[in-house]
């Protein structure tokens, strides 16, 4: 399957069908910082993309601004 | 994985809520969410007119629509920084929804405005960017939701900035700025306006979420001043306690807005606040921090080209 992962942007080439919680374990991608898509879908941990898939995560994390709370 | 609420099938997982969603509960539960701090925390009601500052980005977004969603007067309130690349399309993202929606829409151009955009202020003050731009973003959005009228000033605060700002003041004992985290500010002077942060119980992971969900075309793009900012460094943490112990960021921001805060609170009372003699807006300072900036830029930049 290829992985595209977003900021920054880079491609992964994986062989095989993942469970994407095993697929973003085994690229050390905390599951609480991103959101895993298949086209227009979101997808759960207990989902699996096939070889053949192409899937991206997408970071949630943003931020800088020195803004008070 | 089935929706907790229909039982129709999942789109998104939340362990600290134990529960997994279908997009339309989603929406739903996003929403009531954020009804819910904004009962709870006294900051809206229906009469209000409120300014919703909107970047482009999804918790903006996610502000602006949930809020007009649940019926409340909003208009949107965009300021171009003059960032590069970044903000031309973070306008264009911003206009783009406003249209979209027939919804109000007010923007300030900093640089067109008061003559500086972020990269110049860096450049002619010792400010670092994000510094710089705190400092803009405050005073431009209250001067403005004062000037046009506003009662109520919303920012799309998550809960992940909520909390690692706890973290940052924590870690560095700043009992003053422990004292004045609250998600709904009332306004302590005539020259400033409330201001509420209504999306501090949802985390930057559901807003995204909710953005892509409703389809919303945000503005996907970090700002590329944010690299190595500490305040990632502190997400990065706090989101390894969150994997390991679901719910842990909101028991520790909500925690301390319920047993914390009050602690500090007597470090930020007393503060007397003025009129800037520049500007007239509130400071504790003759003049404000703002006005301050801008003469530094003004004074060194006349120096560089002179």
């Amino acid at each position: 399957m290829k992985v595209i992962i977003r900021r920054p942007r880079r491609e992964v080439e994986i062989l095989g069908s993942r469970r994407v919680r095993d697929l973003l374990r085994e690229l050390q991608i905390n599951p609480e910082t991103v959101l895993v898509v298949r086209g227009q879908d979101l997808l759960t941990p207990d989902e699996v993309v096939k070889d053949d898939e192409t899937v991206e995560v997408v970071s949630a994390i943003s931020g800088g601004s020195d803004d008070e709370m | 994985m089935k929706c907790k609420t229909c039982a129709a099938k999942a789109v998104i997982e939340t362990r600290r809520h134990n529960a997994a969603f279908c997009t339309g509960c989603f929406c739903t539960h996003v929403e009531r969410q954020v009804q819910k701090t904004v009962d709870t925390e006294k900051m809206l009601s229906k009469d209000d007119r409120i300014l919703v500052a909107v970047s482009g980005g999804k918790d903006s977004f996610t502000l602006w629509e949930a809020l007009h969603r649940l019926g409340y007067s909003t208009t949107g309130y965009h300021i171009v920084l003059g960032i590069g690349d970044y903000s031309p399309l973070a306008r264009e993202k911003v206009e783009a929804y406003a249209k979209g929606q027939g919804l109000p829409l007010i923007i300030t151009d900093l640089k067109e405005e008061y003559d500086f955009g972020i990269p110049e202020l860096a450049l002619h003050t010792p400010r670092v960017p994000c510094s710089a731009c705190g400092l803009s973003k405050r005073y431009v959005m209250n001067r403005t939701a004062l000037e046009e009228g506003f009662t109520v000033l919303a920012t799309g605060h998550n809960l992940d900035d909520a909390a690692s700002t706890l973290l940052g003041n924590l870690l560095h004992w700043q009992t003053e700025q422990l004292g004045r985290m609250r998600p709904a500010m009332e306004a302590t002077h005539a020259k400033l306006v409330k201001t509420v942060k209504p999306l501090i119980r949802l985390t930057e992971r559901e807003t995204l979420a909710y953005t892509m969900l409703r389809g919303i075309d945000y503005h996907e793009d970090e700002c590329p001043n944010a690299v190595g900012a500490t305040s990632l460094l502190y997400k990065d943490i706090l989101n390894q306690l969150e994997h390991a112990s679901p719910g842990v960021k909101q028991s520790f921001y909500l925690g301390f807005l319920k047993k914390g805060r009050t602690a500090f609170a007597a470090h930020s009372d007393g503060i007397t606040l003025k009129e800037c003699e520049v500007c007239g807006q509130a400071t504790t300072t003759e003049t404000c921090a703002f006005c301050r900036m801008m003469e530094q830029a003004r004074r060194r930049a006349a120096s560089r080209n002179p």
